[in-house]
Order: structure tokens, then C-alpha cells, then sequence
């Protein structure tokens, strides 16, 4: 039998045809499915060692022994070649908003974000890709692709291995990055231009 | 060389969906106390019921009632439940072709070891008393005759 996919199915124009016994109940429109996993989290070296160097105030990348990208954070390969990258990188804590979004609506689970609030790719000066963070200190409408930024870190006496020791990123008041070299825009004009080598 | 990390993390969402015609009478037969199966063309009934034909996609309208006797067909044993499970005690999980349907329905068979399940068995539902249109409003099936 062939069905005609311009014609609108039967089960939904309201067609559909019940028992005498459920006739005149209230129907059943919508139902709860709650997701819920709890797992352990175990940072392999990479990780661990991006991880570890928060609590002494430092970002860590590391770097591709094949062009010299800088990767952050630091996963253990270069994702392009499969090539390993064992050199770790010191990155600064300053960079651009290379991305951003706000977001009006609260998310169920993080009452700790007071809305509306902006999540934003964070291009660390030095790295080649960049990392998620929140940006505030600033009106949400003025957030912009390219504005300069710097970590908010918690106290030195509150720091633990974690990338939560950065509270935030807040404007640096400097001239914005062109749009051309902002975010991955910059990324993508040097892999055309074929010009990976680094110093 | 540093202690190891790690980090006891949950992945959670509350979602809702919306039902759709035929899966929201389902639920609606669940929330009053009945099962529906929904008939194909050739006369064969679905259980649980799908809204298109799984071999012709033509879609599938006519729901019709079944159970709540039917026969376990084939199962397992469940010891201990997972943390979320549905059961807090060890319980069977059968498939279950209730009466009226040609397809049978995955759902827990409540029993107390698994020398009391036999594949052909007689089972009967057992319902919660309160029911909001979910699939638990099932509590399980009981075999036939236990009178609980």
C-alpha cells in the first residue's frame, strides 16, 4: 500500500477512533520523561594536567607538533592529523569573544545563573580555538564578536583544580578584534592561506 | 605527581512531550484502567499501539481494548533493580502479548523469584489506584489467579 506524503496522516487530523468506554474522558496530551544520569568523572593526562595548573591561576594549551596549533583545553591530540601534542602551552588569561549567545530562559538545574546571562567562545591570546566561558560586567546588548576580554577568578584562597576558579570574563576596555580575525574567522583565514608555521 | 581527579557529576532534564493522537489515548486507557492495542488492516491489533503501520506506514486510527489477562511470552530476571528502575524489589521484566493483541508489550512481572515465571504462563495487570496517564500507572503484571 502507498501513502500519499502530501496528505496529512489520519493519526494526526483527529481521526482516531476510541473504545465507548474512554468516550468523553479528558485525553492524555502530554507526558513527563525526565532524564537523569549520574556518572564519575575521571580526567585522563590532559585533562588532569589543564585541570591541576587552575589552581595555581594558569590555562593550559598544548600545541600541535604538526603546524603549531594551540589547542585549549588540552585534549592529548591534535583532532585534525591524530598526531599526540605531550607540549603543554601556558596561556595568558586575556583573549576575544569570538562567539556568543544570551540566553532569556531559565535552565532547570542552574539556578546559579541569573539570567539573562552570556555564554561566549573565549579565543585565548596564543590559542587557536576557542573555549567556553560566561561574559559579564557588561550590558548583555553591548556583548560584541571581537570585544576584548580577561578572566574574573575567584579569590586565590577559594582556587581548586578547576576551571570554575573563573568566575567570568569581563571586558578590558582595548580596541576590538577585527571581525575578520575574531573567533574562528582567524582560523579560517590562516588554514586558507596555508600559512600553519608558528613560531 | 598530584592526586587523582575526579568528579561525581548528573546529567539531568525534566522534559515533557506532547503525546500526539494515538500514543495520548494509550496513556489516557492506562490513567481509567484499560490497555489499548490499535487494529492494522489486516485485522491484527499492536500493543503497545504505533500511530503508522510498521510494515506499510499507512497510518493506524482504530484503538481497541485488550488484556488485561495475557501470556508471558518470554522474560527475564531482574536482581538487583538499577537505581532509577521503576521496582525497588528484584522483579521479572516480560514481554507480555495480552489478550486481543498479536505483539507483545515489555513490562515487569511481580513476582518473588524467578522459579515462579514460566515462559506460556497465564499473567493478569495490576494497576496503581492513583493514575496520571503514564506508563508506571502499570504497576506490573501478577500471574493470573494470585489475588493480590
Amino acid at each position: 500500500m502507498s501513502v500519499d506524503p502530501r496528505v496529512l496522516p489520519a493519526a494526526l487530523s483527529g481521526e482516531v477512533r476510541l473504545p465507548e468506554k474512554l468516550a468523553g474522558v479528558e485525553s492524555v496530551r502530554s507526558v513527563r520523561t525526565p532524564i537523569r544520569l549520574e556518572y564519575d568523572f575521571i580526567p585522563g593526562a590532559a585533562s588532569a594536567g589543564y585541570l591541576n595548573a587552575f589552581a595555581d591561576r594558569k590555562i593550559l594549551g598544548q600545541r600541535s607538533p604538526v603546524d603549531g596549533a594551540v589547542f585549549v583545553p588540552p585534549r592529548g591530540v591534535d583532532p585534525r592529523h591524530g598526531a599526540a601534542t605531550p607540549d603543554y602551552v601556558e596561556l595568558p588569561d586575556t583573549g576575544h569573544v569570538g562567539g556568543f549567545c544570551v540566553t532569556r530562559l531559565p535552565i532547570p538545574g542552574r539556578d546559579d545563573l541569573e539570567i539573562p546571562y552570556v555564554s561566549a567562545w573565549i579565543h585565548l591570546d596564543g590559542a587557536d580555538v576557542g573555549f567556553l566561558g560566561l561574559v559579564a560586567g557588561i550590558d548583555t546588548s553591548e556583548v560584541r564578536m571581537g570585544m576584548r576580554v580577561r578572566a574574573v577568578w575567584k579569590p586565590d584562597d577559594q582556587l581548586g583544580r578547576t576551571a570554575e576558579n573563573i568566575l567570568h570574563w569581563a571586558p578590558t576596555g582595548e580596541p576590538d578584534v577585527p571581525v575578520d580575525a575574531a573567533g574562528t574567522n582567524a582560523w579560517h583565514a590562516k588554514q586558507a592561506a596555508g600559512s600553519g608555521e608558528r613560531a | 605527581m598530584a592526586e587523582r581527579l575526579r568528579a561525581d557529576l548528573v546529567l539531568e532534564y525534566p522534559f515533557t512531550r506532547t503525546t500526539g493522537p494515538v500514543i495520548g489515548a494509550f496513556l489516557t486507557g492506562l490513567r481509567e484502567g484499560i490497555v489499548l492495542g490499535i487494529r492494522r488492516f489486516d485485522g491484527t491489533v499492536l500493543c503497545p499501539p504505533t500511530e503508522y503501520d510498521p510494515e506499510t506506514s499507512a497510518p493506524l486510527t482504530e484503538l481497541v481494548e485488550v488484556g488485561p489477562g495475557g501470556e508471558l511470552v518470554s522474560w527475564t530476571w531482574v536482581d538487583p533493580p538499577r537505581p532509577q528502575s521503576p521496582w525497588e524489589q528484584p522483579h521479572g521484566l516480560g514481554m507480555i502479548r495480552l489478550d486481543g493483541a498479536d505483539t507483545p508489550m515489555v513490562h515487569g512481572v511481580l513476582v518473588g523469584g524467578p522459579d515462579e515465571l514460566s515462559v506460556g504462563m497465564r499473567v493478569t495487570a495490576r494497576w496503581r489506584s492513583e493514575r496520571e496517564g503514564h506508563i508506571a500507572d502499570l504497576e506490573g503484571f501478577v500471574p493470573e489467579g494470585a489475588g493480590r
